[in-house]
């Protein structure tokens, strides 16, 4: 466990070493600045319910960004030989990683928050619906992470990793928008699949367990595979 | 037996159908520095891999420390510091982190880690680079961090792969130096293709060659082992015609002599290389034929056959050079 903080601390320490970390939040804000104000007037409400989804749609390119490098920048550089031969379990160091990207993504969502509070001076804004909101996107964003994670374990290439995870990002998320094209019968499991059904019941305020259930299940899942990826090596 | 720190049975690792070590079988006892010589590729690092529990091996075990490398692989690299071959560091880290790290990740903690960062500080001597982001250090100094990292937990058994390899000469020294002091009271490993630097620094060599051990003996030893120390005398040049071939001639009927070759004609000195039969000092022999043969003696002396031929002999052989990689048999 503690081990687990170690590379926790070091990691999300090591995203502000570099200019990195800073280039995606000042982006990511950017961004979403920018398609946020825009229709802000025109429906003149003062309302952020568009800001999930948007944030949902931003966080595609930017949590695969986030955790790139974790794992393969190690091996490319090999600094992965020093970190597992110290007294570390695998586990520990994907869930150390995992965990120092899961803080950058609560950095940047604390930094987002600049909008709702802003959003609740020009009118009344109703704050329940705002926290549903940021859980969901933490869940979210927490499940890209972990798929992150695991594409970034299984190369030594970061920019391999970054298009995999983000493919298979964009692919959770679309795949509900396939649904009048599939059969019937599968229909409830594709929709069952895609991240947006579950996030669009949280954003709604739906506190719906399953739904918490799934994003976890993802997380565990794609760490799981993360973790034999590692092990694997030894073999290899 | 509790003396013996590292031991390996039949250590055989297959990448993808390339076999990179096979049968490999060592003992390291407490205090051993033992150097680990090989042509590159010859499975010195994959040994090394092996025995920090990077990776696993195909066939047989180990045991280091007590602990085995399979059951009980965190009890290994509890007592285990390793440098290895990339000597790959955080380079975004300043040295002191990334010193901190290490001893965290060694579960050092409290007032333990300032001692110990400390002690291995002024041990390799980093005083001056402590607060100097690592990617700004020279070669030689980021050596000295990869082993400040492997020493913080203060552990009975230091490998090293290839510590000194791609340092300028003052560099290599002083590294090796260092080595040479922290191996006064641990057991160490380390791997090399530079024979010099097991001359001074190990008290057991060990040569690998194409995935196997072809030798384990002290370095002074294995130079015995080759045996045949040389002579070279060096004579003026005769103007006569043919001097050059009487003169290999006499040297080759003089007593106890097995072969005589010219080995240089330059600049008016004839050079010629003698072998003796058995290991007997053929330099009275040669002073005293010189003489009397009215040759003007210019240079005599005798070499011991080092180890760097020794090296040669054993992982060029005619059983080693068989076959470029050893293919696993089908």
């Amino acid at each position: 466990m503690q081990r687990t903080l170690t590379i926790a601390k070091r990691e999300f320490r090591g995203y502000f070493n570099s200019p990195a970390a800073y280039i995606v939040i000042c982006l990511f804000l950017f961004v979403m600045g920018f398609f946020f104000w825009n229709p802000f007037f025109l429906i003149n409400r003062a309302s952020v319910r568009s800001m999930y989804d948007l944030m949902a749609i931003l966080l595609m390119p930017t949590a695969p960004a986030l955790t790139m490098g974790l794992l393969a920048e190690e091996r490319r550089t090999g600094t992965i030989e020093i970190l597992l031969t110290m007294p570390v379990r695998d586990p520990e160091v994907i869930i150390g990683k995992y965990l120092a990207a899961l803080g950058l993504l609560a950095v940047l969502l604390v930094c987002t928050l600049a909008y709702p509070i802003s959003v609740s001076t020009l009118g009344h804004l109703d704050w329940g619906p705002v926290f549903a909101g940021y859980f969901a996107l933490l869940l979210q964003g927490g499940a890209m992470l972990a798929i992150g994670v695991l594409t970034s374990s299984w190369t030594d290439n970061q920019l391999i990793a970054f298009f995999t995870s983000g493919i298979l990002c964009f692919a959770f998320w679309i795949v509900s928008r396939f649904l009048p094209f599939v059969p019937q019968n599968i229909a409830s499991i594709v929709e069952w699949i895609s991240f947006d059904y579950h996030f669009q019941d949280l954003v709604r305020g739906v506190f719906d367990s399953r739904h918490v259930i799934y994003f976890l299940t993802v997380i565990a899942f794609s760490l799981a595979l993360a973790f034999r990826s590692l092990e694997s090596r030894r073999w290899s | 037996m509790n003396d013996v720190m590292i031991e390996a049975h039949g250590l055989t690792k297959i990448y993808e159908g390339t076999t990179a070590i096979e049968n490999v079988s060592m003992q390291v006892r407490r205090g051993e520095v033992l150097g680990f010589l090989g042509p590159n590729g010859a499975g010195k690092s994959t040994t090394m891999k092996i025995l920090t529990c990077f990776t696993s091996p195909t066939a047989g075990t180990a045991r280091v420390n007590g602990c085995d490398i399979t059951s009980d692989s965190l009890g290994v690299r509890r007592s285990l510091g390793y440098l290895p071959e990339s000597t790959a560091l955080y380079t975004d880290m300043l040295v002191l982190e990334y010193l901190e790290f290490a001893a965290e990740m060694r579960g050092i903690t409290g007032e333990a880690v300032r001692k110990r960062l400390k002690a291995v500080v002024e041990e390799t001597g980093l005083g001056d680079v402590i607060a100097k982001p690592i990617r700004a250090l020279s070669k030689g100094y980021k050596q000295r961090v990869g082993l400040a990292q492997s020493l913080i937990h203060e552990p009975p058994i230091l490998i090293l792969d290839e510590p000194m390899s791609g340092l300028d000469p003052n560099q290599a020294v002083e590294i090796r130096d260092l080595i040479k002091d922290i191996g006064r009271e641990r057991t160490v490993i380390l791997s090399t293709h530079n024979l010099a630097e097991v001359q001074v620094a190990c008290n057991r060599v060990l040569i690998i060659s194409k995935g196997r051990i072809v030798a384990d003996d002290t370095p002074d030893g294995l130079r015995d082992r080759a045996g045949k120390s040389r002579c070279v005398i060096t004579v003026l040049k005769q103007p006569e015609d043919n001097f050059a071939k009487l003169c290999e001639a006499t040297l080759k009927s003089l007593p106890g002599v097995e072969r005589a070759r010219l080995i240089e004609d330059e600049a008016g000195e004839l050079s010629f290389e003698v072998l003796p039969r058995g290991n007997d000092d053929l330099r009275p022999v040669l002073f005293k034929a010189a003489v009397d043969r009215g040759y003007t003696l210019l240079g005599l002396l005798r070499e011991g056959q080092n180890l760097e031929q020794v090296f040669r002999e054993l992982t060029t052989g005619p059983s080693a050079a068989n076959s470029g990689s050893t293919k696993a048999a089908a």
